[in-house]
Formats: C-alpha cells, structure tokens, sequence
C-alpha cells in the first residue's frame, strides 16, 4: 500500500523531509504536482515513487537507490547528477536531463530535449524518442542511446562516454565520430534497450565516441577550438 | 654595462615583460598559461588609509579593551549558518590544482584559526574534510566529484558562476597534474589536459538559479547556507540577481583573486579590481535592503589586516585569502630559490601552478615534491598568518574607536588617489571629493 501524497495539500518541503527520513514508507504515490520544482529530490533510500502528473525542473535530482516514475513530462533537469538507482519518464522530458549523472538509469519514453545527459559521468540515460542539440556535451562516462534522431553537436568534445543512435545524427559535435558496433556493443546496448522496458533491435543502433585528437590543447587544434 | 648609465632608453610601451612574450609566443605558438592573479599594478586597497579616532572619535586601548571579530555567514535562510571566530576564510581552491597535503594544511590552518576553507573543481577529500571544521563545498560547472553525501558532510555550499581570475572562463588542468586519483576523482582519463565547463550544465540566467538553489535547499533539508560567487565585472547587478535567486550569502572576486592555470591574456585583461567591485555589491545589497542580512565575502587581493580592515569598512562581511594563504603554507619561499631558478623563475615570482612541479609541493601532483609540505607544520604557518592578520585588523579598528571589526565604516576611510576616491566612493585624503558622487 502506497503512502499517498496530494501536493495540492502538501508543500513540497514537507515531502522532500519526509522521503529523506530514515525508517518511512517504501513505497509512496504523489498526486498533483502541477509542474512543481525539485520533487522527490535527494532521495538516499531504496524507495519507489510514482509522481501522477508533470513536475518542474530538477525531478528526482542527486537520486541515490530509488525507483522514480514521472507519469507525465519532466522539466529541465530530471534526475540531475544522479548516483543510482532508477529515474523513469513516461512522457517528455525537458532540456539538460540526466545532466552530469553519475550513475543509475534514466529512462525517458518520450523525447528529451536539448542538452539531454551534458556532462554525463556514468550514468546510463535511454531515450525512446528524439534528443536535441548538444546532447552527451562534454560526456565523460556512461551511455546515452537514442532511439529516435539526434539534433545538432551530437556528442560535442566527448570524452569517454557512449552514444547509441538508431534514427538520424543531424550533425556531429567537434570530436564525435562514428565507431564501429562489435558483439560488446551489441551485448551492453541491448541489456541497456531491456532495461529501459523497450523492444528495440540492437543491431538497427549506430554507435558514436570520442576520437580522442582533442585531449590535449595543442596549437595544431586551433581551428577546432 | 647597466644600458641607462650609457642612455638607453626602454620602452614603456614595450617594455622587457612585452618583448619578452612577443619572442617566447614566436618561438612556441602558443599563449602563456600560468597561475597566480593579475600582476598589473591596479588601484587597491593600498590606495586608502583608515582615519584614526582623534577629538571627535575616542580610540580603544589596545591589548586591553576589546574589539571582537565573530562573524556569522548564512543567517538569510539556513538553519546551521557558519560561526567563524574572524572575518577571513580561505578561499575555493582544488585538490588536483594543489595537493592533498595543501589541501589538508589548509584546512588545519583555517581550523586553528576558527575560520572556513573551501573546495574546488574536482571534489572533496577525506583529508579536506577531516581537518576542516567549517567546510564550503563549490559546486561548479563541471561537477566534477559532485555528490550528495559530500553536499550533505558539508557546513556550506558555495554556486560558483566565476572566479575573479577569469571571469568567463572554464577552468583547465593540464594532463601532467591529473594523476590516478585526480583523474579517478573528476572520473575523467589519466593524463590529458582537462577542461572545466564555462558555463552550468543545466540552467542558464538567474531564474534559473534560483530554482537551483531551491534544489539544492531541498536536497539538504535547508540546513546549509548557500553562498553565490562571482567574478567581478557587472557586480552591481550580479549581486542584486544573485540576491534575487536567494543567496544567503553573495562573494564577490575582484580581478587580482588567484588561479591555478589560466590564459595570462585572461588574468591580465578581463574583469575589474576588488576595490571597484566591492562598492557596487555594497550598494547593491543596500538598494534591496539586505546588507548585513545577506552577508558579502570579498576576495582578490587580501594580503594583510588592513587590506581586510578597508574591505569591511567598505561594507564586505568578511574576507578571503588564496594566494596570501598558499605563501603562507610556503609558497615562493626563498629556501627553494635555486630549485625555482632551474625552472626559469625565482623565489618571489613563481606562478607556474599549471606547471606541476612546485618545488614547495603546494600546486603539485607529484608525490615526492607534494611530500616536502609538512601539513600540520604548513597548517599552523597559515594558522598565525590568520591571526597576525585579525591582529592587525583589530589595532586598525580599535584606533578608529570600534570595538567590533564590522563596525568599521566608509566613514572611516579616505582615498590617496582620485582613482581610488571614485571606485570606493571615498573622499579623496584632506578634501570633501568623492568624483562622481551625485551623478
């Protein structure tokens, strides 16, 4: 039986406190968020949420262990800096989701928007539809798949992170390039696609990284920069 | 031959420094990257002398009557504002810029002291929080090593938008200083030249930001105040936004605050200097009715006592100190004068902190050179650095009859130069002139 929160009634405040208080429900409903800020952020603890409605910016931010589900759009910055757990948004998410996530899963039905999964350090970030300009900026760890397409400077000044396309790159971002797909690559992104709840093929992705020229500032990459 | 005994001429306009960096950017290609701040000689605190009590101001005796110099940060919003025992806190400075040993003796030093220190780009160490007994964590662009448990072990957090170094830049740490640990840490390859991120991964503007420090207040359950910093340029305006977006405490960086390693032509030509800054952030936080209430950290140039007496009788809550406290752990300390020689410096000039070999094992990674800073020795250095400086502080204030170190006031204070007199809104020594005022 789910602990029922109405935030009609309930400041977010009083939520939040109550969902980092040790020895609480595991298992807790929201009801109308009306695109309230930074709900169900800073959880610690193996939790389940579900969030009836579209929330604000910074949903489920700095996750450690819970299962968050947004049955409805996120704003910009779903699940920011996560560390673990799960992160699920049945509908669209905003700009910068994911961004510098260490960790987990966010999974994203709908399309994310621009910036989706910036800086990105570990965490794995599956999207069912279409991300915008600038995603996986500056990605350092983790994978970020796409199922849909990707906008402009996908994958822009990439470090170590992964991405995973199945639609159309409108344009690379400066040192992204395409990689080959060999058996491991098949074998993560599909435990990842399985993850995610989607019955996507693998073998329909292409992958992308870093090429790795501009890990070092050298006079010859002045036109790069 | 001395060439001015024989006539010749040097050019103000390319002098030696100039000529200098025309050849050595001919022979390399490349800009100059160094640490330290600007070294242009700029107007400062220097250029203003405090007024003592005399027939209308009855002084305090010193060693006898007091001036106390408790100073509370974070009373806008937090439930646990910082109690420090004077108005100087170490300023944001990175495990990976310095080592761990650095890190530590600053921490030491600041606790002895009753003050705070402060993280950097690259996270917290253990060493850094088990010596530190007030800690501010940065939480910057990169979010490099960011993580709510560090967040929630800290006593404050502290937005950084810039750095007075470089306002408008992103930082670097170049591939010699990131070592197994920096790299694990930042979660980035060994080895390459790092980039710190401009500009916050997910918001832009000051609406935004005040949605992010809600976040950040909900993430701690209100508990830690939440300091903005900003490098000086629009100050007037970035201290009433970040007041907007509900700073409970504001820091403001004047051009000659310090970096690790940053573009000399950035250092140099960008942003304003500490003493035209600290005025507009005063005023600002005046106009909306908040001054003391919102506290105001100053930075960029803060060498002694009296650099920190002129900044709190401008109205700075407090001060902080990078460069003076990294001297102050042994930083271009003449012992290791032939060491710096045979890297092409000298005691009193190193500011190859992006170099990575600190002879005094202060901005390096290198174990053995890290090794030579004794943390507890450096630490209790930095410890009488801070108490010579609240000392000072102190006699300054008693001699203008104030028996706290925030009771200083521009009223106590006259200009030297019009320069000064402008930008403190001071008047000019034996006038009534403060130029500008009124306009």
């Amino acid at each position: 039986m789910a602990t029922l929160i109405d935030l009609v009634e309930t400041p977010v405040r009083e939520l939040n406190q109550a969902l980092h208080t040790p020895g609480g429900a595991d298992v807790w409903r929201i009801l109308n968020p009306r695109g309230a800020h930074a709900v169900a952020c800073g959880i610690r603890e193996g939790l389940a949420v579900d969030i009836e409605g579209h929330v604000g910016y910074y949903c489920a931010g700095m996750n450690q262990r819970a299962t968050v589900t947004v049955h409805g759009n996120a704003g910009t910055g779903v699940a920011e800096n996560m560390m673990s757990g799960t992160v699920r948004v049945r509908g669209n998410a905003s700009q910068s989701a994911g961004a510098t996530g260490h960790g987990g899963l966010l999974a994203i039905d709908g399309d994310a928007s621009a910036r989706c999964g910036i800086s990105m350090k570990g965490v794995d970030i599956v999207v069912g539809g279409d991300v915008g300009h600038m995603s996986a900026f500056m990605g350092q760890a983790g994978r970020l798949v796409v199922c849909g397409d990707a906008g402009d400077a996908l994958g822009d000044s990439l470090y170590e992170a992964r991405i995973y396309v199945r639609g159309s790159v409108k344009s690379l971002g400066a040192d992204c390039v395409e990689k080959e797909m060999r058996d491991e690559h098949l074998a993560e992104l599909a435990e990842l696609l399985k993850a995610a709840e989607r019955d996507e093929d693998p073998a329909d992705f292409r992958r992308y990284g870093s090429a790795r020229t501009l890990y070092h500032f050298k006079v010859d990459n002045l036109t790069a920069y | 031959m001395e060439p001015a005994s024989h006539g010749l001429r040097e050019s103000a306009t390319f002098d030696r420094a100039t000529i200098h960096a025309i050849q050595r950017a001919a022979e390399t290609g490349i800009y100059d990257i160094r640490g330290w701040g600007a070294k242009r000689r700029l107007p400062h605190f220097d250029d203003l002398l405090l007024l003592g009590a005399s027939m209308s101001r009855y002084p305090l005796e010193g060693y006898r009557e007091r001036c106390d110099t408790d100073v509370v940060l974070g009373t806008r919003h937090a439930k646990h504002p910082l109690r420090l025992s004077t108005p100087v806190t170490i300023a944001g400075m990175s495990f990976g810029a310095l080592s761990a040993q650095a890190k530590e003796a600053l921490g030491r030093g600041a606790s002895e002291a009753g003050t705070s220190t402060t993280t950097g780009d690259g996270g917290m160490t253990p060493e850094e929080r088990g010596h530190s007994k007030h800690l501010v964590y940065q939480y910057l662009p990169s979010r490099y090593g960011m993580n709510p448990d560090d967040l929630r072990a800290a006593d404050a957090i502290e937005v950084v938008l810039g750095q007075g170094a470089k306002p408008g830049g992103g930082g670097m740490l170049l591939g010699q200083k990131i070592t197994e640990r920096v790299a694990g840490m930042r979660t980035l390859p060994v080895g390459i030249d790092q980039r710190s991120a401009c500009r916050h991964p997910d918001w832009t503007g000051p609406d935004d930001l005040a949605i992010k420090i809600l976040e950040l207040r909900e993430i701690t359950d209100w508990e830690k105040p939440i300091y903005v910093k900003v490098g000086a340029t629009r100050t007037y305006y970035d201290v009433k936004l970040a007041v907007h977006a509900g700073a409970d405490v504001v820091v403001v960086d004047g051009m000659q605050g310090g970096t690790a390693a940053t573009q000399d032509v950035f250092i140099e030509h960008v942003g304003i200097p500490t003493l035209a800054a600290l005025p507009q952030a005063v005023r600002a936080l005046q106009e909306l009715g908040v001054h003391r209430e919102v506290q105001l950290i100053v930075s960029g140039g803060i060498r002694g006592g009296a650099d920190m007496a002129k900044a709190l009788a401008l109205g700075a809550d407090a001060v902080a100190i990078g460069t003076a406290a990294l001297i102050a752990l042994g930083d271009n300390h003449p012992k290791y004068d032939a060491e710096y020689r045979r890297l092409g410096s000298a005691a009193g000039y190193f500011d190859d902190y992006q170099d990575g070999r600190d002879p005094a094992g202060i901005s390096t990674q290198d174990e053995e050179l890290a090794a030579r800073l004794d943390p507890v020795d450096a630490g209790r250095r930095l410890a009488n650095f801070l108490r010579v400086m609240t000392m000072e502080a102190q006699t300054l204030a008693r001699a203008c009859g104030k028996a706290h170190l925030l009771h200083l006031e521009p009223e106590d204070l006259v200009a030297l130069t019009i320069e000064s007199a402008a930008m403190a809104r001071v008047p000019l020594a034996g006038t009534n002139w403060i130029p500008g005022a009124g306009l």
